[in-house]
Parts: structure tokens; sequence; C-alpha cells
């Protein structure tokens, strides 16, 4: 077993995976470490939107970076799709977000007015809509829907199937992935870095941590201040049905196999392991509000997983000023940004430096703001 | 096929399978009342389609789902068979249908 | 006992809430109501009596030899828990259980929610997956859904029946049915040849076992009744829709007969899921080669609060099953302030002479009925997981290819566990197939790490649990 890489990405979740996928294809040589079977992974818990609508509220540049990403996103699949010969259900047909109540209408109408404001590079469409505007697109949506909003820049895709199509795209480029390779140490050695788990010391030219909330621990040990923090979100799962929905809204989608998944809360706990018998309550309720032929289905599953949460909510992209060759990857909505990970990151970080306009996700930001 | 051994106790139930008529004994479940019937395969598999029995009687496997009286996938092997039910099987609708 | 059919029936709390009515549920509510806790046994079977007394007090069937005299045993934990003062919820299932011991339970397409002040759970045990090729096939059923379709309606599987598999319980099953005027075409013996050398040192506790003479006497009967195949080493469902020949392979030979019904039964283990949901840690047994949770001497979980009894606990067998029952609720009580520490201890003694008594020769049994490696792990075109459709070679293939550590990682790439059984028929399977291809162990890689609901619910009984209005703001955000 050879223990020298050109590139170590630490971490084997949906960002971690995308950019070793990424690295992997262009020929580097390349070893993905990761924890073991039980783990906090919100790579296996995600709703699995491509989603675009409402993204980049206060950073302009991560609205145009969700942008890209969802514009590449077909490419991105199709290409990962031919290498592993299996589909992973995307489509972007455009999604809706509902609402209950005037009120939460109102309050979403303001946000996407704010973010329309805020002066964005390629601007987009969003329509905000009425109760019956959206019954004529979607005939299952019940009476006390009052309205919502429309972007047709929005998708999903089983994220299941993205997630284990990243792994094998890994693998088929040739990439080494190691479970059970949870990360103690990093040292700097022989212009490279040693990367020291239970079972190994790994050396690799250069690095990417990509940990998750583990990014906190890590960061420190090459010189950088990684503020993430975790905000849970439950998600509740139907059993299979026919299909009755053809697109994907914030809070319900069908997948492709049938099921209905239902989201997702947001709320500030580190526990994975608990879940909140009254949020299941309020998504189950929300949902059968929206369609209420739905009242009868199983729940066959729920969980609850940990988002991995900057300060400010946007993602942290940057190389250490300390170690050179060190980088690191944050961020929410891993769906998202896989293809932009794979295929935009990627090459930024097999040539070894990260391009200007990334300048905006460095961590540097929230000090400024700390000492202003 | 299943047989009711002789002399057996309880007294007779008349439920609809399919809307055929149908006798089941008072104690039998859903399943139990449909194997004795001689109906074996009650569903397809929501994945493949492909036929499926009661397999386990016990309330594990989920392989005895039928639709009663309206309501879709439910567990026939733990259901009390009751006068006047209406019992359906899901063969050809492996995946649930909506609002049944 | 008071019976209660309709959710609203439930009382808001209780001392004591028992899962599970078998042996072992019945026998601890009835002791912790005779001691005047306030308590509810909730089953989601129509009847009590669980697996093994299944329909004891409502069986069809008149001839009581058929059974057999241990299935009559059952009456009096029946007659006892019925004069018993604890309420008695059937068709009721218990889909969550949190860690503040609020239980969620379902009965009819409503949901109650309850706080108790302690929970036994009393979910018994499962029967071992065996999964061969075409065990999807109608006509395929495990020999406990035979004997459960005998016990509770008086109905037997006819025609040309196969028997196959290994374990104390499939002797007994083939004992009944022959006792009913059924026969079998075949049973085919898979207990592997080598286990009797592996049990032998076991041996001398097994002989003083209550247990030794009565399964002695059963094979003997069923010998001299029934064409019995050993050495079975390889075993298959065919058919088009429908079974109708088994492949098997004994001494070398490969071996096709015509079958309407093949009956499969390789062992029990227990039923963990609802531990496992409410996080109670679990353990490998290695001679069970099953997992079962961790408990104290008192069948305390890891959870405050939670304790398990009968073969949920680890299988013991169904007279064991009742005094441990009675042993967790002592505890229970103890825990309650109804009877003091040294009280407990006190009663507790003579049960536990008892179960003594069936430890004995425990351990020769389970290495003796020690099921073959290659019927625990699914091969490659057969299927592990029923609901998914996931088959052995699939799982084989991600977990080489992949380098997949264990079964929560294989399920977000396979699907396998995520259907409605909810990983409780192939759980073992998985663990056990995916430790083989990592040439590890089930203990090293691990089980399906679960949540509730326990038991499927439908979204309106979700929606019908109470909100808050924090609980609302985290999910209506604009
Ligand atoms: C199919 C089968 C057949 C068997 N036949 C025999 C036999 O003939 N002779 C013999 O000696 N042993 C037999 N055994 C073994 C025997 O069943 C056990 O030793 C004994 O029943 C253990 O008692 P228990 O109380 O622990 O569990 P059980 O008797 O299994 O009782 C558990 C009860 O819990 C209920 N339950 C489970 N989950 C929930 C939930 N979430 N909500 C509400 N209720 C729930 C179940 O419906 C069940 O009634 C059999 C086992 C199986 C699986
Ligand atoms: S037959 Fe297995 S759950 Fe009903």
């Amino acid at each position: 077993m050879t223990n020298n890489f050109d590139f170590a990405v630490v971490g084997g979740g949906l960002v971690g995976a995308a950019i070793g996928y990424g690295l992997a294809k262009r020929g580097l040589k390349v070893a993905m470490l990761d924890e073991g079977d039980v783990a906090k992974r919100a790579s296996r818990g995600n709703f699995a939107l491509v989603w675009v609508q409402s993204k980049g509220l206060g950073m302009p540049a991560y609205a145009t970076w969700t942008r890209r990403s969802s514009d590449h996103w077909g490419t991105f699949a199709r290409e990962l799709e031919e290498r592993v010969g299996f589909s992973m259900a995307y489509r972007r047909p455009g999604g809706f977000h509902l609402c209950l109540s005037q009120d939460e209408l109102d309050r979403r109408a303001a946000n996407i007015n704010r973010l329309h404001n805020q002066g964005e590079s390629e601007p987009y469409r969003i329509d905000v809509l009425d109760g019956d505007e959206i019954r004529r697109h979607l005939p299952e949506v019940g009476p006390e829907v009052v309205g919502g909003t429309y972007c047709a820049l929005d998708g999903d895709v089983n994220s299941l199937k993205l997630f284990r199509a990243l792994h094998e795209g890994f693998a088929v480029e040739g990439g080494h992935y190691r479970s059970g390779s949870l990360v103690q140490e990093i040292a700097g050695a022989q212009g490279g870095y040693a990367l020291k788990t239970d079972e190994a010391v790994v050396h690799a030219d250069r690095i990417v941590l990509a940990a998750g909330l583990d990014n906190v621990r890590l960061g420190k040990m090459i010189g950088l201040d990684v503020p993430v923090r975790p905000l849970r979100g439950q998600v509740i799962v139907t059993e299979k049905t026919e299909p009755f929905l053809d697109m994907p809204l914030s809070t319900v989608r069908q997948t492709d196999e049938g099921g209905v998944m239902i989201g997702d809360s947001q709320e500030e706990a580190d526990d994975y392991r608990v879940m909140r018998p009254g949020i299941n309550a309020v998504m189950a309720d929300r949902a059968v509000r929206m369609f209420p032929r739905l009242a009868n289905l199983n729940v066959v599953r729920t969980w609850s997983a940990l988002r991995v949460y900057s300060r400010d909510g946007f993602p942290i992209y940057q190389e250490s000023p300390t170690h050179p060759g060190a980088f690191v990857a944050s961020c929410h909505s891993g769906v998202t940004l896989a293809a932009a990970h794979a295929d935009l990151l990627a090459p930024l970080l097999a040539q070894g430096k990260l391009s200007s306009d990334l300048d905006a996700f460095s961590s540097r930001r929230f000090h400024v703001s700390a000492t202003a | 096929m299943f047989q009711r051994l002789p002399d057996p106790s309880g007294s007779p139930v008349s439920f609809t399978l399919d809307g055929r008529p149908l006798e089941g004994r008072q104690g039998d479940t859903v399943s139990s009342a449909l194997l004795a019937a001689g109906v074996e395969t009650c569903r397809s598999s929501a994945v493949s389609g492909e036929p499926r029995a009661p397999y386990c009687l016990m309330g594990v496997c989920f392989e005895c789902l039928v639709t009663i009286d309206g309501v879709g996938n439910q567990q026939g092997c733990l259901v009390a068979l009751r006068p006047g039910m209406q019992v359906e099987t899901q063969i050809g609708r492996g995946k649930r249908e909506l609002a049944r | 006992m008071k019976t209660l059919s309709h959710v609203n029936d439930l009382a808001e709390h209780y001392d004591l809430v028992v899962i599970g009515a078998g042996p072992a549920g019945m026998a601890a509510a009835t002791l912790a109501a005779d001691k005047g806790a306030q308590v509810l046994l909730v089953d989601e079977n129509p009847t009590f009596g669980g697996q093994i007394y299944r329909a004891v007090s409502s069986t069809p069937l008149k001839d009581r030899a058929l059974l057999g005299a241990d299935y009559w045993k059952g009456e009096a934990i029946g007659a006892a828990f019925s004069q018993s003062q604890a309420d008695y919820f059937p068709g009721a299932t218990v889909w969550q259980l949190s860690p503040e011991l609020e239980l969620g339970i379902s009965s009819g397409g409503r949901t109650a929610v309850l706080h108790a002040r302690r929970v036994i759970m009393a979910t018994g045990a499962l029967e071992r997956p065996m999964p061969i090729k075409g065990w999807t096939l109608p006509g395929v059923m495990t020999a406990g859904a035979a004997q459960i379709l005998l016990k509770t309606s008086g109905v037997a599987v006819s025609g040309k029946v196969v028997l196959a598999g290994c374990g104390p319980l499939l002797w007994l099953i083939a004992a009944q049915y022959l006792a009913a005027g059924k026969r079998f075409d075949a049973i085919l013996d898979t207990t592997p040849r080598g286990n009797w050398r592996t049990a032998m040192k076991d041996l001398p506790g097994f002989l003083t076992s209550p247990y030794l003479a009565k399964g002695l006497k059963l094979m003997a009967k069923v010998r001299r009744q029934a064409k019995i195949i050993s050495g079975v080493t390889a075993l298959a469902a065919e058919g088009e829709g429908h079974l109708a020949r088994v492949r098997y392979t004994a001494g070398g030979r490969e071996v096709v007969i015509e079958a309407d019904h093949l009956l499969l039964h390789q062992g029990v283990t227990p039923n963990i899921n609802m531990a496992s949901a409410s996080n109670c840690e679990l353990e490998w047994d290695d001679a069970q080669l099953a997992w079962k949770p961790k408990l104290d001497d008192w069948g305390n979980t890891t959870v405050p609060g939670i304790a398990i009894s009968g073969d949920g606990a680890g299988i013991a067998g169904a007279e064991a099953a009742a005094e441990r029952g009675r042993i967790t609720a002592l505890d229970a009580l103890a825990g309650l302030g109804i009877i003091s520490i040294a009280q407990r201890d006190e009663q507790a003694k003579p049960i536990r002479s008892e179960l003594n008594r069936y430890d004995r020769g425990r351990v020769f049994l389970d290495r003796l009925y020690q099921p073959a490696q290659q019927f625990r792990v699914a091969g490659e075109d057969t299927i592990a997981c029923r609901c998914e459709e996931v088959t052995g070679g699939q799982i084989r293939k991600a977990v080489t290819t992949l380098n997949i550590a264990g079964p929560n990682q294989l399920k977000s790439f396979l699907r396998c566990g995520m259907g409605p059984c909810q990983g409780r028929l192939c759980g073992l399977t998985v663990s056990e197939t995916i430790a083989e291809a990592r040439g590890s162990t089930p203990e090293a890689v691990g089980y399906y790490r679960l949540r509730a609901p326990v038991k499927p619910v439908t979204l309106a009984e979700l929606a019908s649990l109470k909100q808050s209005e924090t609980e609302i703001r985290t999910v209506a955000r604009g």
C-alpha cells in the first residue's frame, strides 16, 4: 500500500469526494481519507436540491458561485454518469418554494427583492406567485397554500446516487479511498505534508481539508481559523408512492425511486443522534397542508444531520498563508456546489493556486469585521 | 396450498377481496385469511414489480402489504380480520397509490 | 387487565410501560401491576402471547397435544395477566421512544404520546434471515410463519412441503406439523457437520439442561416420521412467479425436488430495532452470532429508565423470558420507589436460581446450531435486502471497489435497509456479508444505525404531535 500522494483530501463526504474526483480525473495521484462507518455526515442526510433561488443574500460572490455551479451541473452530471454507468436522476425543471401564510409570503418576497437589489453580476428571475397560480402548475397543491416563489434555474438530484457516483468516479480515476482513517495530526514534511491516522502516515505534496465540522480542529494545524458550526436539520422520508410531483420544492420533493422527502429544519444543535419529535410534527404538518393527499402516506425514516455552517453561512475556500499548498474547503450546499467543486475548484487546487474571484470566500472576511 | 385443520372453533367472517366475497374465521388476521383462501401473492414489489407473498407473519418483513378499507400498504399479518372488511391486493401496483 | 382499543383511552402518564406481550412482557406487567404500579402493556398483535404463546387464549386448535404442553404453559401466564390491574393495548405499535421516556403509540392510524417513568422492552426475537437464491418467491416463507398460521388460525401449509434449515425450533415446528397430521416431502438439515465438534466441550453443561430430554424426544419423533436429509450445504428456491422447485446440495450431490412450499428457519435472534433506535448500546454475541443490547444484571440498558427482558435481551427461550421479565419488573418497582432495594434483591433470589437452570447448556445449543456461513451471507445473485432488492453481489462489489467500512455507508450507496422493514430483516445479513468481503468481523463492521419511527406511521400521525413555537420557527423560515 502506497502512502505517497500528489494530493490528500481530508474528508470523504460530498465536498471531499467532489474535489477528490475532480483532482483524480486531472491525473493527480490522490488519497481521500475518511472516518469510519458512523460519523457526522451531512452527505448522507441532505435534501438533494441543486438550488439557486434565494442563495447569496449578503454575498453577491456566493450568488454567482452558486449560479455557476448550477449552470455547469448538467455537463458535470453527464460526464460523471458516463464514467460510472448509472444515472443520478439529475433534473433542472425549475423549483418552487411554497408559503402557508401571507406573512411567510411577504417575508419571502422581501428577501427576494433585497437579493435583486444587491447588484447581481448575472441577474436571474424569481417569480412571486399567488396560490392559484401555483395550483395551476402543481395541481396537487392544497387550498392552504397562499403563494410562493418560482425559479427556472432550480433542480435536484438523487443525492445518494450522486454521493456514490463521486466515490465510484474517484475510484475509476485511480483515486485511493481510505475509510476508518480519521486524521489525527498534520505536519509539514519534505516540501509537503504528513497526515497521521490510526492506520498510517500519509504523505502528500498538497492537501485540502474537506472534513466538514472537523475543519475547525484540522484548520488550526495549518494555521487557519475555520469558524464553522453545526446547524442541525431533520428530514422525513415516506414509503414509495406513485409519481405526483415532477419538480422539486424547497421543502418537499419526490425522488426518482418514489419516496417523498420532506425537509428540513434549521436548529442550533450538535448532536446528530437526537431528533425533536415536535420538529418532525411541524414538517409533516406543513407537507400535508401543502399536499393534502399525502396525509396517509407512511413515514419510513426520519433523521437529523448536521449542516456545516460558517458564521455568515457562506463557504470558506482558502489557502493557508502559513502552510503553502494546504487548503481548506468548507461549505453548506455540497450538492448544489458539487459541479463547481469538481470542475472549477479542483482544477485550481491542481494548479496550486486559488483564483482571485474566490477571494471573497477567504476566512479573512470574519477577521476584518471583527477588528473593524 | 393451505388447509384449515378440521373442526375449527371460530365462527365464519365474511369479507371481500378485490370485490369478490370470501370467508375467513374469527381469529384470522387478514393475511392468514387470504392464505387460507388460497391467495398467496398479495402485491408486487415497489422496486422491480416482482410478485410477493407474506413471509414472516410476525410483522417484520412487510411482504404482506395489502389495501384494507381503502388504505394502502397495511401489514395484513398484524390486522385482525373483521366482518365486511374490503381487502384489495396490490398486484401490479408496487408503489402506493396517492391518497389511498 | 383493562383492554384499550383507542389511543384516546390511554392515560398521559404511566409508572411503567411494557412493550411486547410475550412471556417476558406479560410476566413483567403482571408482577409490576400486582405490586401497585400503574402499568401499560402494548403489543402490535391483536392477541397476547408473543411468538411462543401466540393466540393462546384464542387459538381454534382444540387438540391440545398438537402444539404440545409447552405451548399451553402460556395459559397460566395469560390468565395471571388477564387478572392483573394493568392496561393492555393490543393492535398498537410503539414507534418512538425518546430518551425522556416519551412514547409514540400508534393504533388504527392515530397516535398518542405519553410519558413513562420506566420502560421495559420485551419485543422478543425474530427469525434469523436465511438469504437463499429465490427466497422472495411466493411459496417461500419462514417456518415460524407456518407455525403462526397453525396457532392463530388452525391453518396448515399443505401440498408438497419442504422444511429447511437448523435449530431447535425447526424440530419443534416439524413435530407440531406431524402431530397435526401433515407431512413433509423433505426436511433439509443445514446444520454444519463441524458444529458437533465445537459444541462438544460445552456438552457437560447441556447434560443437566431441562431442554435435553425434550429436545431428544422431539428429534426422535420427527426422525421416525419424516425424510431427513442432513449435511445440506447449498439451497435455492426456483420457479416463475411461484415456487416450483427446491434445489439443494447434500454430500456433494445436487438434487432438485418439486415443491409448493419451502419453509425456512435457522434460529432466532434478538429484535433490537427499538433498542437501537433509542440509542441503547449494542454488543455482538459471538456464540449466538447476533447483536444484543448491553445490559446490567437487572436488564437495564445504557439508557436510564429503559430495560430489556426476554429474548430481545439475548436468546434464552420462553421460560427464561418470563423469569427475566420478572427481574426487570422488580428493578423497575425499586426504581419507582414501590419496593425497597432489599425487597428487590430478596424477591429476585428464587427467580435467579430458576434462571440459572435454564442457562445451563445454552452455550451448547448456541454452538451446535450456529448456522453455516453460506446461509448467513448473501450469495452473488441472492437478494440480501428484500425491500430494496439489493443482492450479495452488489454488496461485495461496493465494499471492495469503494472500500466501504460498514452498513451505514453501504446503505447510502445501495439503499439496502432503507425500505419499509427498516433493515429488520437484512441487518444481520448485510453486516455479515460486509464482514466477509472485508475479511473482518460483524463486530468490527457494526450495525445499521436506526431512528424513529421504529415502525412506519402516517404523515398525518406525525403531524398530529405537539409543536412548539420555537419548533415551528426552525422550519417556517421565509
Ligand atoms: C416465529 C417464531 C416462532 C417461535 N416458536 C417457538 C415455539 O414454538 N416454541 C418455543 O419454545 N419458542 C419459540 N420461539 C422462541 C420464543 O418465541 C421465545 O423464546 C419467546 O417468545 C420469548 O419471549 P419474549 O416475551 O421475549 O418475546 P415474544 O414472545 O416474541 O413477544 C414480543 C412481543 O412484542 C411485540 N412487539 C414487538 N415490537 C413491538 C412494537 N414496536 N410495538 C408493540 N409491540 C411490539 C410483538 O408483537 C410480540 O408480541 C419462536 C420464535 C419465533 C420468532
Ligand atoms: S408477513 Fe412479514 S410483516 Fe406481515
